[in-house]
């Protein structure tokens, strides 16, 4: 309890994590105001995944959300805090513990601010864009159970890049390089999956990327088209994240600090 | 009373020229192991991710027993060595060196069909077919070497949307008279052989001519090929919007109506001479029926029908030197990485206060970092470049895809171009290094201003088209126009997007978009340097 107390206090009390949470709230809100402005429906009908639309800013909210993380375990190891943070709590599992879940906690609370901004600016704009009730939309609205389904899935994905990102940088130490890695592997994967000219090797690296397979939560129409379900989508988040946080706790109770 | 001098050092006064600052800063960068490992890491990612994926893709043609390996037929090529697209349906006669051809086209129709059909030829019955006429249908007079496809030639024509162009050896369009042809506005065309020289006129009473282009066809045979032709590309209707793009189309035929034939010169088969009419590259390029193209003649007016296209056909047949270099992203990510950290940890070991008490001058340590940086990051970028381009190429030949010709100035562009802009990232991320002194922020500023952008741009479905091409005009990710090695033409309707290998930018115009964001960061990072405590 003192350890979480600890991790809390440290959060709190410098102003750069407070700062980063605002920010990645106004980015996604704001790119998703952005994209849901730009949609088109023609008088023939459109494909468009209204709610996949409005989270669009996730896209660049998690980019903030994996700077926080990173930075929470690798400042300690810049200034040298690391040492005391040791000192003070000696069972280094229970350091990690209350780092992922005070960490954890911010982010999800942050991430839910930020969906639900996101879904209530989309239903606003989505509506003058032709996404109405004449083209077949229902406004957009969370007692939809698929809309729920994506918009609490959102906050999920983002705690759990969050959580990768402390992984991650418990494991590297050095903010440059852990955001590095962290930044790699959301956004390599698409990039290669998209030149790979076998669709079944192309499939499998959609089915194993954290940020490909983690979005598919956002998914609320055409699912049968997904190479994963929704929640099997952010399983494989959840994966990577744990896998990150395991490796990096093993490390941390391995090294010296 | 005496008077003491004061204290000089005996020691000669140092230097502090650039090349020591430059020695300073480059033994700075090569011990520490991290970032040469970091180097040598990103460096391979290149390679292996380049032979990752070229290795583990395949044409996926059926197996034939003249085609075993199931290799994907390459395209013919042009005149000028690219890719082409080279079908029509071919009213002909036999033309020596020097003569002419007139025509009167008064009507240019098309029927297309909505959706692909099968393989099979002659699937899509003619009557199921919708009538419209494709924005580039074509029909009017050639001139052609021979009726092998990919041969040299020039030809006037009415098109759909686009007036009377002149156009030649694929490549090559010219605009002439303007609005859509009928029997009420009809157009005169005119092609005169001269040689090698072939003139372009056209006409909208069949008395005042203009000439439209003149095209000179490297060794054209004596005797050439020359008649009336009619070709339509296919329809394709895109629609990209968010949560995914659908696209649907299909075949098009083209017919044009042509009278008051006439023709002057050298025609061996005389002026009475019988017209064969071909399909060159065979019935079998589309779905239509057979029966669809051909001709008739009656009473000196010929109706003509053919489906194709008759233009440079793009890298879609097989694959583009650019798919090798996916692991840059890796690199980059890497250099970038290095960039930052190359400043950002002189300020928290506290070694940049030795660094600016021996060099007082700030902006010149700033220089000389950049110099460090961009010579160690291009060097590693070119080996890795110089090593993954033929290997990849290599691997992708052996997996049985064609690969787009590309000149050997274009394929040094790629790889050297690559190669920089590795290292004009890393002097980006550097500069942006010196100005925030975060590490993670400025690690994703700049991997967010320039992978970010370009991942948006190729998913498509992400973002509609006008954001895809705005975010490579404008943000750094237009450097990767460097790796571009097909050119995107007018005369052709394709999806020129950056996810299908385009970009709005030329080249190097792209490159020097990032070098302008590298630019303006150290340009303020060197303005800011002095200003700051350290």
């Amino acid at each position: 309890m003192t350890a979480l107390h600890a991790e809390w206090t440290k959060l709190r009390t410098v102003p750069g994590p407070g700062w980063l949470l605002l920010a990645a709230i106004m980015l996604t809100a704001a790119v998703g105001a952005l994209a849901a402005n730009a949609v088109t429906c023609p008088a023939g009908g459109c494909q468009i995944d209204p709610a996949k639309v409005s989270l669009t800013g996730i896209y660049v909210g998690q980019t903030i959300v994996a700077i926080l993380a990173t930075a929470a375990v690798s400042g300690e190891y810049s200034t040298g805090m690391i040492r005391l943070t040791l000192t003070a709590t000696p069972r280094r599992w229970l350091v990690l513990a209350a780092k992922t879940a005070v960490v954890g906690t911010a982010t999800l609370a942050t991430g839910a601010v930020a969906v639900l901004a996101s879904v209530l600016v989309g239903r606003l704009l989505l509506d003058q864009h032709g996404i109405d009730p004449a083209h077949g939309y229902q406004a957009l609205s969370l007692a939809d159970g698929t809309v729920l389904r994506a918009a609490a899935g959102s906050a999920l994905y983002l705690a759990l890049i969050a959580l990768l990102g402390l992984g991650v940088a418990t494991a590297v130490r050095d903010s440059a390089v852990s955001i590095g890695v962290v930044l790699g592997l959301l956004y390599l994967f698409p990039i290669i999956a998209s030149v790979v000219g076998d669709a079944d090797w192309k499939r499998h690296l959609d089915q194993i990327s954290p940020m490909t397979a983690g979005m598919y939560i956002q998914a609320t129409t055409d699912l049968r088209s997904l190479p994963l379900a929704p929640w099997q989508g952010l399983g494989v988040l959840a994966a990577w994240a744990a896998g990150a946080l395991l490796a990096g706790g093993l490390l941390l109770y391995l090294r010296d600090a | 009373m005496s008077v003491t001098a004061p204290y000089r050092s005996g020691r000669a006064v140092g230097t502090s020229g650039f090349r020591h600052l430059l020695r300073a800063e480059w033994t700075k960068f090569q011990t520490v192991r991290g970032w040469v490992i970091g180097i040598l890491v990103g460096l391979l990612l290149m390679v292996g991710l380049g032979v990752l994926t070229t290795k583990n893709s395949a044409c996926g043609v059926p197996p034939t027993q003249t085609n075993p390996s199931g290799a994907c037929p390459a395209p013919p090529t042009g005149p000028g060595g690219e890719w082409v697209t080279d079908a029509f349906y071919f009213v002909r006669q036999p033309l020596g060196a020097s003569g002419s051809i007139t025509v009167r086209v008064t009507s240019l129709t098309g029927l297309y069909a909505t959706h692909a059909g099968s393989a099979v030829p002659g699937e899509i019955p003619t009557a199921d077919l919708t009538p419209g006429v494709q924005p580039w249908a074509k029909a009017g007079i050639i001139i052609k070497a021979s009726t092998t496809a990919g041969s040299a030639y020039a030809a006037m024509m009415v098109t759909g949307d686009h007036g009377v162009r002149m156009q030649w050896n694929f490549t090559n369009d010219v605009a002439g008279l303007a609005g859509k042809v009928s029997a009420a506005s009809p157009r005169w065309l005119r092609l005169t052989r001269t040689g090698d020289v072939i003139r372009g006129y056209d006409s909208a009473d069949g008395a005042h001519w203009t000439l439209v282009g003149t095209a000179t066809l490297a060794g054209l045979p004596s005797l050439s090929q020359a008649g009336l032709f009619a070709a339509s590309p296919g329809y394709s209707a895109n629609s990209t919007s968010f949560g995914g793009s659908s696209s649907k189309g299909g075949p098009a035929l083209a017919t044009g109506l042509f009278d008051q034939v006439s023709r002057q010169g050298a025609w061996p088969a005389g002026s009475s001479g019988q017209w064969t009419g071909q399909d060159i590259q065979g019935p079998a390029d589309n779905a239509l029926q057979p029966a669809a193209q051909g001709y008739r003649e009656a009473a000196g007016t010929f109706t003509v029908s053919g489906s194709g296209d008759i233009a440079p056909a793009g890298g879609s047949a097989g694959a583009v030197t650019s798919q090798t270099l996916v692991g840059t992203f890796a690199g980059l990510i890497a250099v970038v990485v290095i960039g930052v950290m190359f400043m950002t940890t002189e300020y928290r070991r506290g070694l940049i206060r030795t660094t600016f008490a021996a060099s007082p001058r700030r902006g010149r340590v700033l220089a000389a970092k950049a110099v460090v940086l961009a010579a160690v990051t291009f060097t590693a970028g070119l080996v890795a470049t110089a090593i993954t381009v033929p290997l990849g190429e290599h691997l992708l030949h052996e997996n049985g895809y064609p690969i787009y010709p590309t000149s050997a100035l274009t394929d040094a562009r790629i790889v050297v171009g690559t190669a920089g802009l590795l290292a004009v990232c890393a002097v980006l991320a550097l500069a942006v290094g010196t100005l925030l002194r975060r590490s993670a922020g400025a690690v994703t500023v700049v991997i967010v201003g320039i992978v970010l952008p370009y991942l948006l741009a190729i998913l498509s479905g992400v973002l509609p088209a006008a954001a895809e091409e705005w975010l490579v005009r404008v943000t750094p990710a237009a450097a990767f126009a460097i790796q571009q090695s097909i050119p995107a033409y007018p005369q052709v309707d394709a999806a020129y997007t950056p996810g299908t290998g385009y970009f709005p930018l030329a080249p190097w115009a792209g490159f020097a978009v990032l070098c302008a964001w590298a630019a303006a960061a150290l340009a303020l990072a060197v303005f800011v340097l002095p200003r700051r405590d350290v």
